[in-house]
């Protein structure tokens, strides 16, 4: 009975259908929102609020001639390449590594500290690190103690300051993604190669790594995407400045959009933003797919 | 198959009869919600306290309806934003709403705003309103679309202890940009740890860049940052370059906060909370609401405040006519386009801004008056004590020019601003970054050179 088999084929889709159709409402739709408000010159206010027009590829075109965009989207990258893919994704490893090395309280003592950061909710976070960071923050008043000089980290480096912050509020994610990877590292294996003569870095570099490459490339694609859309973080921090020198694209979005009220310029950016994460995201799972083969 | 699908239709038939039924016959009776939409923030409570009052009221005298009020919590942009997403759908706008007078013109654009002229008319209150007051409602038609509940003015306000100490002569009046700079470093010569006289400036401040900083000099050249007249924005004036040369070297002579403190959001709250009370400031540009941060149940409450602060007018630039310069900005109230009770939206806007009301809103908040019976009352004119002061700069006031294109061409002024703070661009650079930047958001057909 074919015709019946295809039903029961069908029929076990169902349950699926509620997680489908909540997909597609709150994230499927804003997402086309998003891009149709693109081509529009939809603004917050202003005669373009209610009736807006069609204007094509006007908004994707000013984007590249505005020289902020180039440097909002090298800024992004910086920002995802230092505090998601370097800071957290290789600090959260080496915390993985040495705590299962580590006495028991210490590793549940730093295993504390660094997920509490991550606990916090990010406005919370947000301002901790800019009361950290600013002028008469913690960190100048330790090296003002140490005689060190107060540099004005949000004024002189804000990048720095806002990766670091990153990379302190994200790396217990990839801590904990690590510790379970490595924990299903079967012990026999690295008894044997240290039966074998492999020194501590080769049984990392030979056996760790290899073993748990699985879960790096799930985390690169997790802190990736989120760090990509981190926002508040830096709003709250530095609000993009001085003079831009902070303007993620997550940022430029939301100035050109709620800042000069212009929908359909900052729904552009958006736009660039969601397809360096698509791109991101195909990439990671096609790597990932290869593994499996 | 039929007969069921047919008796289910016939109940839900039979339930929609019943349920039409239930309905009062009389809209009039039955109960009806304004949808009252303000901000509120810890440091702001004025109009909590306003609206709760006039809720009150009007629910007393208006049986069956209700009055829904939905403040939101944020600073004045986050305030802005929300409104303005509220209003985007007919659903979330609301009936009576807090908006700040230089988005006026743009929300009239928009079609988000009732025109109140025919309700005026029949108001006996509003021939008390202040005629220069009443124009920040009036839309480009003419037409009013919003009621002002108090206006300000911005003058300079300095510390007399520190001015003092300095050995400057008081009661202190600039007559000129070069009095400024000549007094500025002469309390620091006297005392280098005293930020002598600081203007905000850069991205960061927003508004109170333009509004208590770069405005004040420009409108004090002879030079406008819009042409009125024309309908076009002013490009390449010398009272534009003049202007940020007074900010490079007000920046450059370190008489200002340093760049990086300028560049802090936050720095307002450390010239009302810290530096001035700790007499660390000698002055500053600032809004004639300052008081309302010192006065008891203020933000930085601050007993002294009284008699150590005095205010000056800001001078132009060589002392021309009319020997002062000030802006305003201010709040109104307005009703919903999309309101289905017009009528009675605008008599609640009408009770919450009845004499006594205002009254109290104006003191609550150090508002300067724009009704005449709330001008004359005692307990506003003794509210504090520069109430004169700065009332008296209503004479010589400007507004912004508040078309849809102004907040980007701000955003454009407060870069030209901050570049010149930092010392990436000297003030030639950023003025003519400026023109072009503003030529790039108008079109060159929409500017002018003055």
């Amino acid at each position: 009975m074919p015709a019946r088999l295809r039903g029961r084929g069908l029929l076990r889709y169902l349950p699926l259908l509620p997680a489908v159709l909540l997909l597609l409402v709150f994230l499927a739709g804003p997402v086309f929102w998003a891009f149709q408000a693109s081509f529009t010159n939809t603004g917050l206010t202003g005669r373009h609020a209610r009736n807006p027009e069609w204007v094509g590829l006007d908004n994707y075109q000013r984007l590249l001639l505005d020289p902020v965009f180039p440097l909002s989207l090298g800024l992004t990258v910086l920002f995802v390449a230092g505090s998601a893919v370097l800071g957290q994704n290789l600090l959260g490893l080496a915390l993985a590594v040495l705590m299962r090395r580590a006495r028991r309280s210490v590793s549940a003592l730093v295993g504390t500290a660094v997920v509490a950061a991550w606990v916090l909710p990010e406005i919370v976070a947000a301002f901790a690190a800019y009361a950290y960071f600013s002028r008469d923050g913690t960190l100048n008043q330790l090296l003002g103690g140490l005689g060190m000089g107060r540099p004005d980290w949000l004024y002189s480096w804000p990048m720095v300051a806002v990766v670091l912050a990153n990379v302190w509020r994200g790396t217990a994610f990839s801590m904990l993604v690590y510790r379970a990877a490595l924990n299903d590292i079967p012990t026999e294996v690295a008894e044997a190669a240290q039966v074998d003569g492999a020194g501590g870095w080769q049984r990392l570099a030979f056996i760790t790594l290899p073993m748990i490459r699985r879960s790096i490339a799930t985390n690169l694609m997790l802190i990736t995407l989120q760090t990509l859309a981190v926002f508040t973080l830096v709003w709250v921090m530095t609000a993009g400045g001085p003079a831009n020198a902070s303007t993620t694209l997550p940022v430029l979005a939301y100035q050109e959009a709620f800042k000069f009220g212009d929908i359909g310029y900052g729904t552009a950016v958006a736009s660039v933003l969601l397809l360096i994460g698509a791109v991101f995201g195909v990439g990671y799972i096609r790597l990932l797919r290869e593994e499996k083969q | 198959m039929r007969r069921p699908a047919l008796k289910s239709m016939s109940l839900i038939a039979s339930a929609l009869i019943i349920l039409t039924a239930c309905t009062p016959e009389s809209p009039e009776s039955s109960s009806k919600t304004l949808k009252v939409v303000y901000q509120k923030t810890d440091s702001f409570t004025a109009l909590e306290t306003m609206f709760q009052t006039a809720k009150q009221e009007f629910e007393a005298a208006n049986q069956g309806v209700t009055v829904e009020l939905q403040p939101i919590q944020g600073n004045d942009d986050d305030y802005g934003t929300k409104l303005a997403l509220a209003l985007r759908s007919p659903s979330t706008a609301p009936d009576v709403f807090y908006e700040d007078t230089f988005k006026v013109r743009s929300d009239v654009d928009a079609g988000y705003l009732l025109k109140l002229d025919s309700h005026l008319d029949g108001w006996a209150d509003w021939a008390k309103f202040d005629d220069g007051a009443k124009a920040a409602g009036r839309a480009d038609d003419g037409g009013t679309y919003a009621v002002p509940l108090g206006t300000d003015t911005r003058a300079i306000w300095y510390n007399k202890k520190v001015f003092e100490a300095a050995g400057i002569s008081l009661p202190w009046q600039p007559h000129s940009w070069q009095d400024i700079l000549d007094t500025a470093r002469k309390i620091k010569a006297d005392d280098p740890s005293v930020i002598p006289f600081n203007m905000y400036a850069g991205k960061a401040t927003g508004e109170g860049t333009v509004m208590q900083g770069f405005y004040e000099l420009l409108y004090g050249t002879g030079a406008t940052l819009y042409d009125e007249e024309s309908g076009k924005w002013v490009v390449g004036s010398a009272g534009f370059k003049d202007s940020l040369g007074f900010l490079k070297t007000l920046y450059g002579e370190g008489l200002a906060v340093s760049p990086a403190e300028a560049l802090d959001a936050n720095v307002w709250k450390k010239v009302f909370g810290e530096w001035f009370p700790n007499g660390k400031l000698g002055a500053t540009v600032e809004g004639s609401y300052s008081p309302s941060f010192w006065q008891d149940g203020g933000s930085y409450e601050w007993p002294g405040y009284a008699q150590d602060m005095a205010v000056a007018p800001f001078p132009t630039q060589d002392g021309g006519a009319p020997g002062a310069v000030s802006m305003s900005g201010g709040w109104t109230l307005a009703v919903g386009a999309g309101t289905k009770e017009p009528d009675l939206a605008f008599k609640f806007l009408s009770t919450a801004l009845n004499r006594d009301n205002s009254l109290k809103f104006t003191l609550d908040s150090s508002q300067i008056a724009v009704r005449s019976d709330v001008a004359g009352d005692a307990g506003y004119q003794a509210a504090n004590p520069f109430v004169k002061d700065v009332s008296g700069l209503v004479s010589v006031t400007r507004y912004r020019p508040a078309t849809s294109d102004y907040p980007r061409i701000s955003a454009a002024v407060q870069e030209a601003t901050e570049v010149v703070i930092t010392g990436a661009k000297s003030p030639e650079q950023a003025a003519a970054d400026y023109d072009a930047a503003v030529t790039e958001i108008v079109g060159g057909d929409k500017t002018v050179r003055k």
